[in-house]
């Protein structure tokens, strides 16, 4: 069953093209969801690095730590979204790009 | 682990179990903002307390790290988690007056504080990759939250917004560099990755997973590229918490980049020194440059702590004894010379946002001299000008940069931080050599007491600095032996 | 009182803390009495050190008395140390006793300002840092005393704060000295990284006992650059002339007498390093010079009286430069401490001069003040010609050991040696034609003032008087004093350690003749000056503006060789000035500026960075991250 998964490699590429798209979805989306989902999808590429690598090395640690970047990944979505809720009841819009009162 | 293992933990718990009642105890019934502050006074007390109980207790401190070698208690983070501490009580002096005006939920603050201050000693104490992530994320969560804590400001709820999506981002970006080291050496425990790398020649996975940790890294400390985020969450976030982020939260940050670099990275230090070495020329210039034109205070005081984020990377770019003790001191002149700044930016201010202008100090001198003095000092420790603290750390990290052969970064340290007198002046020349409008100055006694013990203490660390510097070098000792063993062993 | 140095600087401070905390309430008598108590108290304790030094040491060794470890860490161990030599006694002397007698003089001078307390809490601190500056017994004590002066200078040249140019001014100067402050940390640290002292002794003793040369050369020159900041050599004497802004005590004590000749006490105390790097020294001697020769020149061109002398200065600490750069540092020390009288008393002299004129500082609308103001007068003129360099007088002898040094010194080679006694001898004339010129135009033909200045003339009262009598005595002596039997050289000699094949002080050849030549010199300058000025006043000046044929009418006139001279001489020299002011000096002082545009360009170029828009944001995170990622793969 081992010898028939994909090699590190396949994983890495998949994790790497993942954390790209998200890395891309925020700079490109002004939708503030939208870029609460592109943050998600870079967390998630991050756990299918730790997985693969974990399988390949035989240690758990990196489960484990799976497990702690998910949990966190929970915790961030909920002050992201309460952020997003403060920022429609002040502006009416969850456009990023509507803010931008603070600058140079 | 065994219950042994608890001890070191013991600060945290008591910690984190008193802010989670914070949070909840509005239900009792007890909503005043006074007895908020005086509970939360008294969790730091007894945190400090068990901290210093529990160092007594561990023995061999140095050596010793539990929960299975994922927690140190060892002397370096107890150097970090007491100014961790006394950040925090300060930023409760500071709050007082904001809170009491705005009627914001004061308890709420105090948990979130609470628990941004456990993240912190977390990623004080973190030896293990894992626990330093968790520890950031708690501060970075709860820094979020209390960014935006002006809920009826759109300047506030914006600032929260951008450091939200950027510190995600970045956090992002640090974690995908974890996996990669983790990929590489097998091991998230920062000591078996020195060990797992002293036989590894580098490469590509390896460097990027350094690379992308290090810019993960130099988004929390504010370090140019990755500064963006500094000038808009500094001027929008409530001023107690501005103080906050640039003492507390930094400071934190830089105790993690000297422990991930200095134990789990001094093999691969000319590697990397380049690239941070970039960083940090690159963070001084910009920071000085950009705050000359600033009007803001809050916004010169960001792009200052930008180029002095540039100033402590030299400490970890140069990688000897100097630099690692370097590191420490400037993170801890910096903190009161920061935190004065802050407790007279909010003497001057009046209403919300108001006071913050490098116009609103005009005449501050004959308004109430003494103050004025103490930002005068606490404006020359922050350029450097002997014989205030600041003199002390910045003689620390460059020396350290020409020790180690990086003379190009000490010399453009040095122009760049005589640019700096520049827009520090700016607020001089406004304080003594202008006049002002005649409205007083209103200070409550806690940002009087902040004040005064900052400019007492900016003078006596830059006076007799001695006592501070041997604290500093044991603190620094543990870690440096470390990595100077692994580093050997690489060449 | 030799055990207890560190009371010398501390009794200013005390004076500082004092009238700077209850100054302002407890009023001007308080404020006058703490000043000149503490002021004249540090002079005295600092001269019974200096006798019980001379008493204890008779061989001149060094003296160091190590008050508290400032800090060490690993190799690096800086102790707060004062020490006594026969440099730093002289030094001492100078500041001191120069010090406390302006200090007097403020008394009178400031009588009516408003900040009164401020003023001599800013004056006491000033003094406390020069005598840290000047007492420290290693480079890093040094360096604060020296960032000290600095910021006390700042705040003095600020002091009027309601006009507009003083805190521009003062800002100015404190950023032109941050710029030569790199150069001095830069070389301390240099010091303490290959050398691993930065004390006076060891430091001297470890170069000595062989380093590269590259590295002396660079510390060196460091220090040259941080001596370029504090005393005004090009490029960065711009800050100096702007410096007038601040009251004329001020600008007698700092920009005058003591803190500006910082530099030169610094390169004279290093002069074991110097003497190791003879390529650094050719960059003083040859800095020096010109810039000696160029500030004369504009010297010559100023209206304001205060201008003048504050490019006057810049010229004579020019000629220090010479000194210590040809290798003679006795002849250095002994030009500052002769210009310390000399300049003190023109400047002290021109504030007697703008107080009686009720505050007007240009000369054109002066003249004939002579009897109105004669002890003013009499002062002045007894230092403007020991400035020119006339026998007997002071200047003459500090001048013409510099000009003689410069001839024979033997670090410099020739062409070097010849170039610089050049310009510093047409710089002597320029000097003696730019004194005599102020001198003319103030206090000879008649007043060009308005009636009511006319009305207000008044001569100064005694506590301004008497520092300028005491000042103008010594003017006329002190030169010949020190100069007899050589006794500043002998008692400067135990300073200048042994260093093989290099020489620490050197026989200036032809004496006598240099002697005849630096007079005649100076004779020309005046003569010059007197035809131009004396005879004809200032509406010669203005006829000569507008260009006519000189010649052709000399040949007429029963004064012809003055036309003639006019033609040669004065008239391409005013014509150079005009170019060195107008030009040279615009293009340097508007290089500075342009960096000032620079640097605020650069800062709008980061605002425009900072578009507020949080993609743009992420975008330069990314590629920050990807740039990174790029360069090291």
């Amino acid at each position: 069953m081992l010898e028939t998964a994909p090699s590190t490699d396949a994983y890495l590429m998949l994790s790497g093209t993942l954390f790209a798209v998200g890395l891309i979805g925020v700079v490109i989306r002004r939708n503030m969801i939208t870029v609460l989902m592109a943050i998600e999808l870079m967390l998630n590429a991050v756990n299918i690095n730790l997985v693969a690598f974990s399988h390949r090395l035989g240690s758990l640690e990196g489960q484990v730590f799976t497990i702690f970047v998910i949990t966190v990944a929970a915790g961030e979505a909920a002050v992201g979204l309460a952020i997003i809720i403060q920022l429609y009841r002040l502006k009416s819009t969850i456009n990023v790009d509507e803010a931008r009162m603070l600058n140079g | 682990m065994s219950l042994n293992d608890l001890i070191f933990l013991l600060p945290e718990i008591i910690l984190a179990t008193g802010a989670s009642l914070l949070l909840i105890a509005p239900v009792t019934g007890l909503r005043d903002s006074i007895s908020a502050k005086w509970a939360m006074i008294a969790l730091l007390i007894i945190t400090a307390g068990s901290l210093l109980a529990c160092s007594w207790a561990v023995p061999g401190m140095e050596q010793t790290a539990g929960f299975a070698r994922m927690f140190a208690l060892d002397a370096f983070s107890i150097f970090f988690k007491l100014l961790f501490l006394f950040v925090v009580a300060i930023v409760v002096l500071l709050s007082d007056d904001f809170l009491r005006e705005s009627r914001y939920s004061t308890w709420e603050y105090y948990s979130l504080l609470g628990f941004a201050l456990c993240g912190m000693m977390f990623m004080a104490s973190g030896v293990h990759l894992a626990t330093i992530y968790i520890g950031l994320e708690l501060l970075s969560l709860s820094s979020y939250i209390l960014a935006g804590y002006y809920k009826n400001e759109q300047k506030s709820t914006e600032a929260a917004m951008k450091y939200f999506v950027l510190g995600a981002v970045s956090s992002a970006i640090l974690l995908y560099g974890i996996s990669l080291i983790y990929g590489v050496c097998g091991t998230l425990n920062l000591l078996d990755i020195a060990r797992a790398l002293s036989t590894v020649v580098s490469n590509d996975a390896l460097m990027f997973g350094v690379i992308l940790l290090a810019c993960g890294l130099c988004f929390k400390i504010a370090a140019a590229p990755f500064h963006v985020w500094t000038p808009d969450v500094y001027e929008g976030a409530p001023t107690p918490i501005t103080a906050f982020l640039s003492t507390g939260s930094k400071a934190a940050a830089f105790a993690i980049f000297v422990r991930i670099f200095y134990v789990a990275l001094p093999g691969f230090h000319l590697d990397w020194s380049m690239v941070l070495a970039t960083v940090a020329a690159l963070s001084m210039i910009v920071g000085n440059l950009a705050a000359i034109t600033q009007e803001s205070v809050k916004r010169l005081l960001a792009y200052s702590s930008i180029a002095h984020a540039g100033y402590v990377l030299m400490g970890i770019v140069a990688m000897n004894v100097m630099g690692l003790r370097g590191v420490l001191v400037y993170s801890f002149v910096y903190v009161f010379a920061n935190l004065g700044i802050w407790s007279i930016v909010l003497m001057m201010k009046r209403h919300e946002y108001a006071g913050e202008k490098v116009s609103d100090f005009e005449g501050l001198h004959s308004r109430s001299p003494f103050w004025a003095f103490s930002m005068f000092v606490f404006l020359l420790s922050l350029g450097g000008i002997p014989p205030t603290a600041g003199f002390i750390g910045k003689y620390f990290l460059f020396y350290a940069a020409v020790q180690a052969g990086f003379g190009w970064l000490a010399i453009i340290a040095v122009l760049m931080s005589a640019v700096s007198m520049f827009y520090y002046l700016r607020i001089v020349v406004a304080m003594y050599l202008r006049d002002g409008k005649e409205a007083d100055v209103t200070a409550s006694g806690a940002l009087k007491f902040v004040a005064a013990v900052c400019v007492v203490a900016t003078i006596v660390f830059g006076v007799v600095p001695n006592d501070l510097i041997d604290q500093v070098s044991s603190s620094a000792k543990g870690l440096h032996n470390k990595g100077a063993v692994t580093r050997n062993a690489t060449r | 009182m030799l055990t207890k140095l560190w009371l010398i600087p501390l009794l200013p401070f005390i004076g500082f803390v004092l009238n700077g905390l209850f100054g302002k309430r407890l009023g001007k008598a308080f404020v006058t009495g703490v000043a000149l108590v503490s002021t004249f108290g540090a002079a005295v304790v600092g001269t019974m050190a200096a006798f019980q030094y001379h008493a204890q040491y008779p061989e001149g060794e060094r003296y160091v008395q190590t008050v508290f470890n400032w800090f060490t860490s690993g190799s690096i161990h800086a102790d707060v140390a004062f020490q006594l030599d026969p440099l730093s006694i002289v030094m001492l002397m100078v500041v001191t006793w120069i010090g406390a007698l302006i200090h007097l003089y403020s008394v009178g001078y400031m009588a009516h300002e408003d900040g009164y307390w401020r003023y001599f809490a800013y004056l006491n601190l000033f003094l406390s840092e020069m005598l840290v500056l000047i007492l420290g017994a290693n480079y890093l004590v040094m360096f604060v005393g020296w960032e000290g002066v600095g910021l006390c200078s700042y705040l003095l040249i600020g002091f009027y704060y309601k006009t507009d140019y003083a805190p521009a001014a003062g800002k100015k100067a404190f950023v032109v000295n941050r710029i030569g402050d790199f150069g001095f940390l830069i070389a301390v640290f240099l010091m303490f990284a290959y050398l691993g002292t930065a004390d006076f002794g060891l430091v001297s003793h470890r170069a000595a006992a062989g380093v590269d040369a590259w590295l002396l050369t660079a510390i060196c020159l460091l220090l040259f650059l941080g001596a370029c900041g504090k005393s005004a050599q090009i490029p960065l004497y711009v800050w100096l002339p702007d410096a007038m802004a601040g009251p004329t005590p001020v600008s007698a004590l700092i920009h005058a007498a003591t803190m500006v000749t910082a530099g030169v006490y610094m390169i004279a105390r290093s002069n074991a390093l110097y003497r190791l790097a003879p390529d650094a020294m050719m960059v003083v001697a040859i800095v020096g010079s010109v810039t000696a020769l160029f500030a004369a020149t504009i010297g010559i061109r100023q209206w304001d009286i205060k201008k003048v002398l504050a490019y006057s200065t810049v010229s004579q600490l020019g000629f220090m430069f010479i000194g210590v750069g040809v290798g003679a540092f006795t002849a250095g020390v002994f030009h500052l401490v002769t210009h310390a009288f000399f300049k003190a008393c023109l400047f002290l002299g021109s504030g007697s001069v703008i107080h009686a004129m009720s505050g007007e500082q240009d000369i054109r609308k002066m003249g004939g003040l002579r009897s109105k103001i004669p002890i003013t007068y009499w002062t002045f003129l007894i230092a403007t010609i020991a400035i020119a360099g006339f026998p007997p007088f002071a200047g003459f002898f500090s001048k013409d050991e510099i000009l003689g040094s410069a001839l024979s010194s033997p670090y410099l080679p020739a062409g070097v040696r010849y170039l610089v006694w050049g310009l510093g001898s047409v710089a002597a004339l320029c000097t003696a034609y730019y004194m005599f010129r102020l001198v003319f135009l103030t206090f000879f033909g008649d007043f060009r003032g308005t009636h009511e200045q006319e009305h207000h003339l008044h001569e100064s009262p005694a506590t301004m008087t008497i520092p300028l009598i005491v000042l103008a005595t010594l003017s006329t002596i002190g030169g010949f004093a020190l100069a007899w039997h050589h006794t500043l050289a002998k008692w400067l000699e135990p300073i200048y350690p042994k260093i093989e094949g290099r020489e620490s002080e050197f026989a200036i050849a032809n004496e006598v003749p240099l002697m005849i030549v630096a007079t005649i010199i100076a004779a020309i300058g005046t003569w010059l000056a007197y035809v131009r000025f004396y005879k004809r006043g200032l509406a010669a000046d203005e006829s000569f503006a507008q260009s006519s044929p000189a010649i052709a009418r000399g040949m007429e006139n029963k004064w012809y060789v003055d036309e003639l001279y006019e033609a040669i001489i004065v008239r391409p020299l005013e014509k150079i000035s005009l170019f060195f002011w107008k030009f040279i000096d615009a293009i340097i002082d508007g290089l500075a500026a342009m960096l000032g545009y620079i640097v605020q360009g650069f800062g709008d170029l980061m605002r425009f960075f900072q578009t507020g828009n949080v993609r743009n944001y992420a975008l330069m995170l990314f590629l920050g991250v990807i740039v990174f990622m790029w360069v090291i793969s």
